[in-house]
């Protein structure tokens, strides 16, 4: 059984309405990163010195990276739980991740005031081990390395299988003027595919230790995300303001990852008119209650160890904040104790959107509407703010859009559902994804 | 064979809980970690002498321009231009006065700029060493050609102090550096020291300064509240204040004697000391999932051999 067939290329057009669409949302959040490059932040934001930190590090960075958190959350339950029947829904997570990070990185980039002296990150002399960030940003950067790395079979598959249909028919398009002629073209794309064949099972090999390290990374940026704000002792709200900042980003960027690996699961099925995964979900779903019920331990056993009960209660704005997210995130888990909701797709799809809502809020509420920094400051995002975060969360649908048509990323529907048990031989890969690719390059 | 691996990985995110949780609760121990070393340098503000006459503020935008690019600011009111008016610390103003008035008899003005703390929050913060403090002189300082214009600083710093240049293309961070570059290199005192007519500035060691400020409370206890705001507020800070009315009614803010940083750092610390953790933690998985990889691949072959 071939590594590649437990994956299939989505069939169908990649320039639909849709598409266009998503592309103009772009293009107008573009047009904003250009007017805030040639006038400043302060033309297009509404941040100040008593907010520093708006919605581009808010959502983005802090919020972004957590529901980017599929792919983590997906390997550690395949390699480190060893489920290996979940292997299936691994791709399309890592690709989500990949964007997700990417895209983080891209906005931390808009946001940074002297981006151009980034390259201090990797001056020994310039690190600054103390600073969280420093923690941060140097993780992410690797772990975005990573993803592309774990993502990297799907393409170099379909590199291997390629008849360049497409490449063939651009070059057609362009062929008398800047192409060259078809036959040099056709020799440097078979060197490519040769060198595509001969990598990916060398790649493959090693691929397991890649993959623990995308496991080990997140574990220690994401708690570091909850870090950032420690320092901000007498601006963060005592509701947020805690020493276990960092277990409460891990444990809920965990359960925000396998929620929002269900959602995209339902929602990619909707909407390219698959079945649903319902098995491989419902398992998903079971896992969910036992994350957050720690991680609402640990926030109610916090919060009565630093006696804020009465706050949390008050019933003012804080209070009201703090109430929603925990409700969302408590109400939603409760859904998923009951075995006939998991295996329904709508109860699912309800209770995974309560809880990333609630979880994402969890993240605001510490960054934004928890923060703050004195009298007379106020904060509320402005249009092009908003339009430049919106325009990078449509580049990011867009890019898996077109990459699940290019590549093989989603569960091939044959191998599914259908042949569940037997299935179970088919469906590892660790041992025969080494040998295949090799007769296959032999085969050459 | 699923039943262990569940308790693998509860243990896994036990481990990581317990330290977690071993630090929190550390943290209620004592502060021991900050030494402070009184013969750096700072200033004392008097708001009792002082007359409000911003020589000081002038004086530092005259002697820091360049360096800062410290602009003259324009107020809403002043259409003419003609007055440097400048509501807050920004980006173009390092210093300021500013007046409280409690009633039309109790009033008293304030100077802001930075603090220097002894244990900074915004060094502390920096990823990339912008912010440093000086070993022997203990100021604060900030290198533009080292800041990434993250503005972590402007979050951990509790005064409030580092501020942003919102409106332009090339911004940098700008906050008081006791005029290390300029006036204090070329004559060894602050500029708004040295200019201040009413003597509500006083430059110096910290020790000196700290000194002074209990004599003249000790001489004229009845103008004064009882207390030198920077003494121990977050650590202690080399800009110490005294005046005649509660500090947190001047917009001092009321901070606990531990440094914000000394929080942070040590829970940071003990995540990754020595970076024992995050190996150990790639160790384990590693183990873990080559192991569980293996177990597959048998299972594989049991299979095929079976079928065939
Ligand atoms: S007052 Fe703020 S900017 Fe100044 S040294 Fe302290 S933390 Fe840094
Ligand atoms: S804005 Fe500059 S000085 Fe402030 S923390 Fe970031 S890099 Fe350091
Ligand atoms: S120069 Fe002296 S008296 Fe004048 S405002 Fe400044 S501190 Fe006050």
């Amino acid at each position: 059984m071939g590594h590649s067939e437990e994956y299939q290329k989505l069939e169908g057009k990649i320039f639909t309405k849709s598409f266009f669409i998503l592309l103009s949302i772009v293009l107008l959040g573009f047009y904003f990163v250009g007017v805030r490059y040639v006038k400043g932040i302060g033309a297009v934001s509404n941040m100040s010195d008593g907010y520093p930190w708006g919605i581009w590090i808010t959502y983005d960075v802090a919020t972004g990276t957590a529901i980017a958190c599929g792919g983590y959350a997906v390997a550690i339950l395949v390699y480190i739980r060893n489920r290996m029947q979940y292997h299936p829904m691994i791709r399309s997570a890592i690709l989500t991740s990949m964007f997700g990070y990417g895209l983080a990185g891209f906005s931390v980039m808009v946001d940074l005031g002297r981006p151009w002296n980034a390259y201090n990150f990797f001056i020994p002399s310039k690190w600054q081990a103390n600073s969280a960030m420093f923690e941060v940003a140097l993780c992410v950067m690797a772990y975005s390395t990573v993803l592309i790395l774990e993502f990297l079979p799907a393409i170099l598959t379909s590199i291997e299988k390629s008849k360049w249909d497409r490449m063939n028919a651009i070059r057609n398009w362009l062929h008398p003027k800047i192409a060259p002629d078809k036959k040099t073209m056709e020799d440097k794309l078979e060197m490519v595919r040769l060198g595509a064949a001969w990598l990916n099972p060398r790649l493959n090999k090693v691929l397991i230790f890649f993959i623990v390290l995308g496991i080990t990374l997140p574990t220690m940026h994401q708690s570091s995300l909850g870090s950032l704000l420690l320092i901000a002792s007498t601006k963060l709200h005592p509701l947020w303001h805690t020493g276990f900042l960092p277990l409460l980003f891990l444990l809920n960027c965990v359960f925000i990852g396998y929620s929002i690996a269900i959602l995209e699961s339902i929602i990619s099925s909707y909407s390219f008119k698959r079945p649903y995964e319902i098995e491989e979900l419902s398992g998903l779903a079971g896992l969910i209650p036992f994350v957050t019920v720690i991680w609402l331990t640990v926030v109610i056993g916090d919060l009565s160890y630093r006696g804020q009960i009465h706050a949390a209660l008050k019933g003012d704005f804080y209070s009201g904040w703090f109430m929603t997210e925990f409700l969302l995130v408590a109400c939603g888990s409760l859904i998923l104790f009951v075995k006939k909701c998991r295996r329904s797709a709508r109860w699912l799809f309800i209770s995974a959107s309560m809880i990333v809502l609630g979880g994402a809020l969890y993240r605001f509420n510490v960054y934004l509407i928890g923060f703050n920094p004195g009298q007379g400051w106020k904060y509320f995002p402005s249009f092009a703010e908003v339009m430049i975060t919106v325009g990078i969360v449509a580049l990011e649908i867009l890019g898996y859009k077109v990459f699940v048509a290019l590549f093989p990323v989603l569960p091939n529907m044959d191998l599914h559902g259908a042949h569940k048990k037997k299935g179970h031989a088919k469906k590892h890969k660790g041992g025969a994804a080494e040998k295949l690719p090799q007769t296959e390059a032999h085969a050459h | 064979m699923k039943k262990t691996s569940r308790r693998d990985f509860l243990k896994l995110a036990g481990a990581t809980g317990a330290g977690l949780l071993a630090c929190g609760t550390g943290n209620a121990l004592a502060n021991e970690g900050l030494q402070v070393n009184n013969d750096e340098l700072g200033m004392l503000y008097d708001a009792t002498k002082c007359v409000g006459c911003k020589a000081c503020m002038s004086a530092c935008k005259r002697v820091n321009s360049d360096y800062g690019s410290l602009s003259y600011e324009k107020a809403k009111f002043d259409e003419d231009g003609l007055w440097d008016a400048p509501s807050d610390l920004s980006g173009s103003t390092r210093t300021l006065i500013k007046l409280f008035k409690e009633s039309e008899k109790r009033w008293s003005y304030v100077k802001y700029s930075c603090m220097h703390c002894q244990k900074p929050s915004c060094v502390s913060v920096c990823p990339v060493s912008a912010m440093t403090k000086e070993k022997v002189s203990g100021i604060v300082d900030y290198n533009k050609n080292t800041c990434i214009g993250c503005r972590y600083c402007q979050i951990a710093c509790p005064y409030n102090i580092p501020k942003f240049q919102w409106e332009k293309a090339v911004p940098q961070i700008v906050k008081c550096d006791l005029c290390k570059a300029t006036n204090l290199r070329e004559k060894g005192i602050t500029a708004c020291a040295e200019t201040c007519p009413a003597g509500a500035i006083k430059f110096g060691k910290r020790k000196d300064l700290l000194e002074e400020a209990h004599q003249r409370l000790k001489d004229a206890p009845d103008k004064y509240v009882a207390h030198v705001y920077g003494e121990h507020e977050g650590g202690g800070t080399n800009h110490l204040y005294l005046a005649s009315m509660p500090f947190n009614k001047l917009g001092l803010p009321e901070i606990k004697p531990e440094a914000p940083a000394e929080f942070s750092e040590k829970i940071q610390h003990t995540i990754y000391k020595g970076f024992i953790a995050p190996v150990a933690l790639y160790s384990t998985l590693c183990f873990i999932a080559v192991k569980n990889m293996k177990k597959h691949q048998g299972h594989d072959d049991d299979h095929k051999k079976g079928g065939k």
